[in-house]
């Protein structure tokens, strides 16, 4: 846990001017109401209004998260792995290989069905 | 060379006192801890003035300007000035947003950026008031690892901001920027794979210390450009500063932020330059040690000295981002996610395949003449296999295209456009024939 | 008791707390912030037991990334700002006695398994990559290739749910898009 402790503290003084900074930010500078300076900024026209319900996006970036889930477990499985390699010999390669494999199945199914694809 | 350093652990023993392994932390006592805490705070903060300054400067130079020279020697004082008239601007936070989220998103940006500084190596030990001690905050048997989770964690800054503003620009921004993070990410952690292959390691300390020999920019150079690439990505700096880009979405999901609040959000951006550099500096560049013809000196990396060459490396890292931003131009939205998702991380997973590949066989004892003999003829079945497969699929696939062309021409109409209104918003036709010529058009059919 | 059991204990009580603000709190994003901080505070706790590998592992991918999808999925379909409407279900005593349940069961388990017994937390500690490695690679080497089937069928689900509009020709968008006959992988 000592490892730790000096991490603490680093975090404790980045909080620290975090919450300064913000709460400079609110104190230092002026403050003039004005009733357009508090609409959404598009450019100095009038705001668009939102659409009802709040927008749908493309899904594509629920695509890209959950295929970032998926890579990431990969990746965390692939750490262990690379450091404890050498005591593994060949049996670890063959089983990193097995997984790569079944990931990669899955990649390419997503690759062929427009899954990667951005307009 | 190279190829040495292919079979298993480094045998040198370290000299004892020089390069300091994870037993050396954990040690210090507290007034210690403090000042080097404080120390690396003031650091980044400096770096980050020093940063705003060179870059400017630097790229006038490569333009043909002066740059700032006009608030104190040299402009140095420039980012000073401006880091004084922020906090004095109006704080506006717009109507409508979420505010307790509009307030801590530029503090969740922050945090982690400063958090993952703190495995940074910048030397070896030295004597510190009678203490001996790394020169280096602290270490972890986990050490990338943490860094790799701080900036998972500063993606939440982004995407949060983006969303509390209320604006379709921020929450784009928003949406774009962070799917472009998460994404480098997967690069970048990939990229690191083949480094902790040979260091048998994830402690930066450990990582710094089995470069006594080579770098791994050297041995590992294809992982060292991945990275490179995803580094640029992961901090969205131009060519990949989508987020920003101000022809499309003003400033992205900072927007509706002004005073030091946007402030936040570009020190946690140079902040990320910085450490993502000091990264790039510790696990390829030999971290604090001397470069090769200095290190041939007696004690060039013993002492203090090592700063010196951390900083040198982390200067030219840091001109490299500098330089491309103003060299290249910004990527389309579409080539940078192709980038990411079909170039960087298939050619890091198969990198690390072969680099795994090689050193289980010199592990097993077969000599590198044998191996790199087995690699060159699986390469070469490889290439004609792929040769074959594209002149077989090159001519099947050239007869469905003309089949699919004729069909369109026979009038099959509109069979990509779909509903305009499908996605909530009125959006024309993003595929129309014009775009691209009929050739891809009539591929986006074949597919679905 | 140690210091180390009172940060456990605080630990603990964080988790719960958060728990409970996600599933009562009015507002949708809130909910998944509030599951952050009860994802980072089970962090804390592997960090305390001295599981680093695991700990940072639970911030890299469920604060880092299972949020962050949620995230996406709510931002995807609407996340208006202040309260919404519709997120309580009359369900409410139900999910409240499986909620007990669950946690009864979950505890009498722990109870009955360990009782009195009190873990020495070892020097060095445990949870290093190397000891992950280890066991993962030698000892659990089966769980492990049957996540990778687990990934598979997560992407597919994945592609399932949100490409509805690109499947093969000839079938109507209400039946389930099944996989064409020559998968890429194989092929």
């Amino acid at each position: 846990m000592n490892l730790y402790v000096p991490i603490a503290v680093l975090a404790l003084i980045a909080f620290g001017f975090a919450m300064f900074s913000l709460v400079a930010s609110t104190l230092a500078g002026p403050k003039r109401f004005n009733r357009a300076k508090s609409e959404a900024y598009e450019c100095g026209i009038e705001p668009t209004p939102q659409p009802v319900g709040g927008g749908r996006f493309p899904v594509k970036y629920y695509l890209t998260a959950m295929l970032f889930i998926v890579f990431d477990i990969e990746i965390i499985f692939l750490y262990p792995w690379a450091v404890t390699f050498d005591a593994l010999g060949i049996f670890g390669l063959v089983e990193m290989v097995l997984f790569i494999v079944a990931v990669l199945v899955a990649y390419l199914y997503v690759w062929r069905r427009g899954g990667l694809e951005w307009e | 060379m190279t190829t040495s350093l292919l079979a298993a652990p480094p045998a040198t023993p370290l000299a004892a006192g020089e390069a300091p392994t994870l037993e050396a932390f954990g040690l210090d006592p507290w007034w210690l801890i403090l000042a080097k805490a404080v120390l690396i705070f003031v650091f980044l903060m400096l770096m980050v003035l020093f940063e705003i300054w060179f870059e400017r400067r630097f790229m006038a130079r490569m333009q043909n300007r002066l740059g700032p020279n006009r608030v104190g020697p040299l402009g140095l004082l420039q980012p000073i000035a401006d880091g004084l008239k922020l906090p004095l601007k109006e704080d506006l936070v717009p109507r409508g947003v979420d505010r307790p989220v509009f307030i801590l998103a530029p503090a969740l940006a922050t945090m982690p950026a400063f958090l993952a500084f703190a495995i940074i190596p910048f030397g070896p030990t030295v004597s510190v008031f009678g203490h001996q001690t790394p020169l280096q905050l602290a270490d972890l048997p986990v050490a990338v690892l943490f860094v790799l989770a701080m900036s998972s964690l500063g993606v939440y800054g982004i995407v949060l901001g983006g969303w509390a503003s209320a604006s379709p620009y921020s929450l784009l921004g928003g949406l774009r920027s962070s799917a472009q993070v998460i994404s480098y990410e997967i690069g970048m952690g990939l990229s690191f794979v083949a480094v902790f292959l040979f260091a048998g390691s994830l402690s930066t300390s450990e990582i710094v210390a089995s470069q006594e020999r080579i770098w791994y920019a050297v041995v590992l150079f294809p992982s060292f450009v991945i990275y490179a690439i995803t580094m640029v990505g992961e901090v969205n700096r131009i060519p990949f500063d989508l987020p920003e880009g101000e022809g499309e979405l003003v400033g992205g999901f900072h927007t509706e932020y002004s005073s030091l609040k946007f402030g936040m959000f570009m020190l946690a951006e140079y902040v990320n330059m910085t450490t993502v550099s000091a990264l790039a500096v510790t696990l390829f560049l030999g971290g604090w040690r001397a470069p090769w013809p200095i290190s041939l000196v007696d004690g060039a990396n013993a002492g203090w000295w090592p700063v010196l060459w951390f900083m040198i490396k982390l200067l030219l890292t840091i001109s490299f981002f500098i330089w491309l931003r103003a060299t290249l131009p910004r990527v389309r939205y579409d080539q940078l996610m192709k980038l990411g998702w079909k170039v960087l991380i298939p050619g890091a997973l198969a990198w690390i395949m072969v680099v795994a590949t090689i050193r289980v066989l010199r592990n097993e004892g077969i000599s590198t003449q044998q191996v790199f003999f087995a690699v060159a003829i699986v390469l070469g079945i490889y290439i004609v296999a792929s040769y074959l497969w594209d002149a077989v699929r090159g001519n099947r696939r050239d007869a469905e295209e003309q089949e699919a062309t004729a069909a369109e021409r026979a009038g099959a109409g509109d069979s990509t456009g779909g509903d305009p209104m499908a996605g909530g918003y009125p959006v024309p036709p993003l595929d129309a024939p014009h775009y691209h010529g009929r050739n891809s058009t009539s591929k986006e059919v074949n597919r679905a | 008791m140690t210091p180390a059991d009172v940060v456990f204990l605080f630990l603990g009580a964080v988790t719960l707390g958060s728990a409970v603000l996600v599933v009562t709190t009015r507002q949708l994003v809130h909910a998944a912030l509030w599951l952050v901080v009860t994802f980072g505070a089970l962090a804390a706790s592997y960090l305390l037991l001295t599981a680093e590998f695991v700990a940072w592992v639970q911030v890299l991918i469920y604060v880092g990334a299972v949020v962050v999808l949620l995230l996406f999925g709510i931002m995807l379909t609407r996340a208006p700002i202040g309260r919404s409407e519709g997120l309580d279900s009359a369900n409410r005593p139900v999910a409240i006695a499986v909620a007990a349940a669950t946690a009864a069961l979950l505890v009498t388990v722990v109870v009955a398994g360990f009782r009195e017994a009190y873990v020495e937390l070892g020097d060095p500690p445990a949870g290093t990559s190397g000891q992950m490695g280890a066991s993962i690679f030698r000892t659990w080497v089966l769980p492990f290739e049957v996540l990778s089937l687990l990934l598979l069928a997560a992407l597919i689900g994945a592609i399932v749910l949100s490409r509805r509009e690109i499947q093969p020709p000839g079938e109507s968008s209400d039946e389930r898009p099944t996989e064409r006959p020559t998968g890429p992988g194989r092929g």
